[in-house]
């Protein structure tokens, strides 16, 4: 506080009074949101789908399979029904999925533009964010164009199959897993590739050179010097893919056509057709523990720093 | 610093800007569709009015379109402005103040970073139909006046999740500025207030744009947050667009896609003319 030759606490009151409207803002709006979602989840439903504020842990019961008020299928309860559980584990795995995608695929460009001359690098790097700032929405309807069953994919195999004189039967490839897991991909490998590039940018030129100068070949340098001082990039990467997958429904109900629930559906379901909020916040809470305690594992585990803010 | 690459990266680089590109370019392509049923390319559109900008010209009198993209606009200035002076804000009391709770209000800027975007429309939804019911029924509030989700609602919900990165963008400014200079003015006479809007404000502008620009983007692309916060009269464009998804399509919203692209090509130029200044 050099500059500023008031008394300390003129200092600390100017600084608060700075802070306010944004400490006003995320308590108000994330905060206190976040407090009635959890109040919210030992709910219970009545039947005109309201929530009944009391104590029970029903609804986190029924995410694990075991079933109090509901019937499964057409069992009475108390019942196990798994449903909730394989949608969980069906998201948690199309996670998995979609992170190990995007690092396959975004690495390599991320090292590309990185290795780059610097004059060319931001254009690079623009190419990237030009798709990544079209609406999230215009390019799943892209992909719905091409993935048709009359679509441009299947007009390009059916073409090339004509070439061949081969028989063709279009593919069935919109409303399918594949398609669902092609999209998130789409829809989130820049910020995969974004946080890769601030750490391998970071990386001193001369440490290739010295690992080629005592003797390592272009594979075993990629292994055990660029790899592993990318690894603050990769797990940033990995938090800003995963969490978001997992938080989606967007993707699954446009190129899944309802016919891949993954846990955002389920959630946006209770708060819409279904109507039993309770149950939804349940599944939001549980869904945010998940994703928290990836994050805390991965930033504990390895540690990242500015990568995390450069998408 | 020139390297010798291997076949196989530019092999790679290549197939994954493609990968990046070809949705877009079908997209682009199917805006000249002249199969209105659009599921395959028929051709180049060549119709009255506006050959083959039919879908185009179409476009500019759909009213449902110009309400979405007004309001898209609307939510994306009044967002933007209010999360750029409480980001900035943020940004000052942080890098320069010490004071009661800063751990707590940093910590707070990162909830909407590692917090699903779904959960947390899902908790402003219940605050808002909370705090609506209650007062609606406190005050005997009947039609018209009873209060309920519309522009105003998603404007302060999208200022809450673009806060965090206005103030992220404009504190890494701050952390390398001189503040010699500050002193200099203050040296010279300067009141604070005037050091503030003569030296401070015009050394952090390219930043704060940056952060602006930033901020009009996220509002404009967000469609989770804004899903569980409009009401009627409130459809943005990605909401409007996600109900058609689930209809029929004519190629009108490719060409309102290209018109998008276009204005974010622009905007994304913009954005790099500014940084590459600062």
């Amino acid at each position: 506080m050099s500059t500023i030759p008031s008394v300390p606490g003129g200092a600390r009151r100017r600084g608060f009074l700075l802070m306010l409207p944004s400490l006003l803002w995320m308590v108000g709006l994330l905060i206190i949101p976040l407090g009635l979602v959890l109040v919210m989840s030992f709910g219970r439903r009545d039947p005109d789908g309201n929530v009944i504020y009391t104590f029970t842990l029903d609804n986190y019961l029924r995410l694990l399979g075991f079933s109090r008020s509901y019937p499964c299928g057409s069992t009475p309860p108390p019942c196990f029904d798994a449903l909730y559980l394989s949608i969980l584990w069906r998201s948690l795995v199309l996670g998995f999925q979609t992170t190990v995608l995007t690092v396959l695929i975004g690495y390599p460009l991320a090292y590309f533009i990185a290795r780059a001359p610097a004059s060319r690098r931001n254009s690079y790097l623009l190419l990237v964010l030009i798709p990544l700032w079209t609406n999230f929405v215009i390019r799943l309807y892209a992909w719905m164009i091409i993935l048709r069953s009359q679509g441009v994919l299947n007009s390009v195999l059916g073409w090339l199959a004509g070439l061949l004189n081969l028989p063709f039967q279009p593919l069935e490839l919109l409303y399918t897993p594949g398609a669902v897991l092609l999209g998130m991909v789409y829809e989130f490998l820049p910020f995969m590739i974004l946080p890769i590039y601030t750490s391998l940018e970071k990386i001193n030129p001369s440490l290739y050179e010295a690992a080629a100068d005592l003797g390592a070949n272009p594979w075993r340098t990629l292994w055990r010097v660029t790899l592993p001082l990318s690894m603050p990039g990769i797990v940033a990467g990995t938090i800003l893919v995963f969490v978001p997958v997992m938080g989606t429904f967007i993707v699954s109900d446009i190129l899944g056509g309802r016919q891949v629930i993954l846990i955002g559906n389920l959630i946006q379901r209770q708060f819409l057709d279904a109507r039993d909020p309770a149950f939804g916040s349940a599944a939001s809470i549980l869904l945010m523990v998940l994703t928290l305690a990836m994050t805390l594992y991965y930033t504990r585990r390895f540690g990242f720093g500015e990568e995390i803010t450069s998408a | 610093m020139n390297h010798r690459h291997s076949f196989w990266l530019y092999f790679t680089v290549i197939l994954v800007y493609a990968f990046l590109y070809i949705p877009i370019f079908v997209l682009i392509t199917y805006s000249f569709n002249s199969s209105r049923i659009n599921v395959r390319f028929e051709g180049i559109v060549n119709l009255e009015p506006c050959g083959p900008f039919y879908w185009f010209c179409q476009l500019s009198r759909n009213r449902e379109v110009i309400n979405a993209v007004r309001n898209s606009l609307i939510i994306a200035t009044l967002s933007t402005m209010g999360s750029t002076v409480i980001g900035t804000m943020a940004a000052l009391a942080l890098q320069r103040h010490d004071f009661p709770l800063k751990r707590f209000a940093e910590g707070s800027l990162y909830i909407p970073i590692i917090i699903p975007e779904l959960v947390m429309g899902i908790g402003i939804l219940v605050l808002f139909t909370t705090v609506f019911r209650g007062i609606n029924t406190a005050f005997h509030l009947q039609g018209n006046a009873r209060l309920g989700m519309g522009l105003g609602t998603v404007i302060v919900s999208h200022i809450a999740f673009s806060v965090p990165f206005v103030a992220l963008v404009v504190r890494a400014r701050l952390h390398g500025f001189d503040r010699a200079i500050e002193e200099a003015a203050r040296d010279l006479g300067a009141t604070e207030w005037i050091t503030f809007w003569r030296v401070t404000l015009p050394n952090i502008t390219p930043s704060v744009l940056a952060g602006a620009l930033l901020a009009f983007t996220l509002s404009l692309d967000d469609f989770i947050i804004t899903f569980f916060t409009t009401g009627p009269g409130a459809t943005t464009l990605p909401i409007y667009i996600y109900g058609l998804l689930r209809r029929t399509i004519t190629p009108e919203i490719n060409a309102l896609s290209t018109v998008w692209i276009g204005i974010v090509f622009v905007l994304l130029l913009v954005i790099q003319r500014v940084q590459q200044r600062d």
